[in-house]
């Protein structure tokens, strides 16, 4: 077997292996919250607003929640486990070997991608016990959700490779990827904004991510979906190229 | 072949830290080498690069044949580094932590599981594989840190203090261990504050101070270079009356321990001759210091006076 793989492999085991025995961490937290989501934002006050777009307000939020859940999960799940390699120092381990940089990097992504999509999947099956689904472009809603987890995956990569503390890992998150989550078409359709707002909002990728994600869910969308599928497909490339460089120079890693 | 060449390597930090001003050094395939020096003298440093876990500000360096810069993971591939802080994750299993290692070299899991059980063994760490290495002693991290530098059988071992904190008992283990890893064809690199440690284990020796090599030289050799020794005698008897030994400086310490200065031309016998003439009977004798202890301070004080 050739050596790359078999040390993408250990890395991709490795993670696998962190984030299922802490699920009550990793798998769970997400769990319960989606659920409230479900409970709170699509039965109590879901029922009282109309449809949008030809679904239940229940039906409508289950793409942006599961998108959320992906985005936020494959980011945490980099961003935690290595940082928590380069402050307990075990990173060097890695660092030392004779493995190129790019398997470090494609084996945090993919692990923080499965995370990622594990935590999607969880959500979506929790929310059959509220609504039902149906999936208008199955191919559309895997292709967005491996891209995006990688995408984010990445993210929280170059996060944990700039980060010097712990409370550096969780600045972006709270003050960046939340905020922009939330008014990224999640809990509401673009179309219900002034058109001032509607403009500024397709500014923000998540949007243009969340709502790709949803016309594969649901087949309809606020944004144009070749946009959203290209912007998606570009960051990752830029992400992916720009952490590679990083692990090469050893930035944050190496003095 | 050299293990190791390295060439006029520069390391100046970020913050504007000279750590190294230009070394070069060579190292003989098989050779036990120490690299000596005060701290902050630039070992770590040096051995940072070598392994890749500080980038050089200019300089070459070549593992076995291999450009640090051009086939950086054929070098990585022969090099096996026991650094001087602990860095495994404290909550992974031993067993799992060399697998682990070996996973990031390759090795398939099969050579892993042997190589990891064979070393675990040898370091007398087997029993305790299934804990967690918080829980190991400060001594046992130390030999998990070698077991995992060697699970991918290196032809260069280079270890930065690997005996610091250890007791006397597992450090005289681990000099035995390492002198039959050498004795098996592995070039071994070491970084020591213990001189005594040095100067039993290794051919040669290189000096480092304030980021230059001060010393290159063959063990014995240097030792040979020793111009004057302090020498430490136990006389049998209190001395009473003053001593006579114009040709030796001395000192007296208490009534019956006396410290000699010997130069390299002059014999014990001879002082023995004059101490016998005064009827003064030696028990026991001692050097002052290690020699090479002695050799590396005056090195240093030569060139602190230089500079």
């Amino acid at each position: 077997m050739n050596k790359n793989f078999i040390a993408l492999q250990t890395i991709l085991v490795k993670e696998i292996t962190r984030f299922t025995r802490i699920w009550s961490q990793t798998l769970l937290p997400p769990a319960i919250t989606m659920t409230l989501y479900f409970i709170i934002f699509g039965k109590l006050i879901g029922s009282q607003i109309k449809d949008i777009n030809g679904y239940t307000y229940m039906q409508y939020i289950v793409p942006g929640l599961t998108m959320m859940s992906i985005m936020t999960s494959a980011y945490a799940n980099t961003s935690s486990s290595f940082f928590g390699a380069k402050f307990s120092k075990s990173i060097e381990e890695m660092l030392v070997s004779s493995m190129p940089s790019y398997v470090i990097l494609i084996g945090y992504m993919i692990g923080g991608a499965l995370r990622g999509i594990l935590v999607g999947f969880i959500v979506i099956l929790i929310s059959l016990f509220f609504t039902h689904l149906h999936f208008a472009h199955f191919g559309i809603v895997i292709s967005m959700a491996v891209l995006s987890s990688m995408l984010f995956s990445l993210g929280g990569l170059t996060n944990a490779i700039f980060a010097k503390k712990f409370d550096d890992i969780s600045f972006i998150p709270t003050f960046i990827l939340t905020p922009l989550t939330y008014l990224g078409g999640v809990f509401y359709s673009i179309s219900q904004l002034p058109p001032f707002w509607q403009k500024i909002s397709i500014f923000n990728p998540i949007l243009n991510i969340v709502d790709t994600f949803k016309y594969g869910m649901l087949g309809t969308t606020d944004v144009s979906i070749y946009f959203g599928f290209s912007l998606t497909c570009a960051l990752f490339m830029v992400m992916f190229f720009w952490c590679l460089i990083l692990l090469r120079r050893g930035t944050g890693l190496r003095s | 072949m050299y293990a190791l060449v390295v060439e006029d390597l520069k390391k100046i930090y970020a913050n504007g830290l000279v750590a190294l001003k230009g070394i070069n050094l060579k190292v003989v395939e098989g050779d036990f080498f120490a690299l000596l020096g005060q701290n902050g003298a630039g070992k770590s440093t040096t051995i940072g690069i070598l392994c890749s876990l500080v980038n050089k500000t200019s300089g070459r360096v070549h593992v076995f044949n291999y450009d640090l810069d051009d086939d950086l993971e054929a070098a990585k591939s022969c090099i096996g580094v026991v650094p001087q802080e602990f860095n495994f994750n404290p909550f992974e299993k031993i067993f799992q932590i060399m697998i682990n290692q070996a996973g990031y070299y390759g090795i398939p899991r099969k050579v892993a599981l042997k190589r990891a059980e064979y070393y675990l063994k040898k370091l007398g760490l087997w029993e305790k594989r299934n804990q967690p290495a918080l829980r190991l002693s400060g001594g046992m991290k130390r030999r998990l840190m070698i077991a995992r530098a060697l699970i991918n059988e290196p032809k260069l071992l280079i270890l930065d203090e690997p005996t610091a904190g250890v007791d006397i008992e597992l450090r005289h283990n681990l000099w035995e261990f390492l002198t039959e890893l050498n004795q098996q064809g592995t070039t071994i690199i070491l970084t020591t504050h213990y001189l005594e440690e040095a100067e039993q284990l290794c051919k040669n020796v290189a000096i480092i101070d304030h980021g230059e090599i001060i010393e290159n030289a063959n063990m014995k050799s240097l030792i040979n270079r020793l111009h004057i020794q302090t020498l430490i005698l136990d006389l049998n008897e209190p001395l009473d009356a003053a001593l006579e030994l114009p040709q030796y400086p001395y000192r007296l310490l208490d009534k019956t321990t006396l410290e000699v200065e010997l130069r390299k031309t002059q014999s014990l016998n001879s002082l023995f001759d004059e101490l016998s003439k005064q009827h003064i009977y030696i028990s026991g004798m001692r050097n002052k210091t290690n020699r090479l202890e002695e050799l590396f301070v005056r090195l240093i004080t030569e060139n602190k006076e230089k500079s």
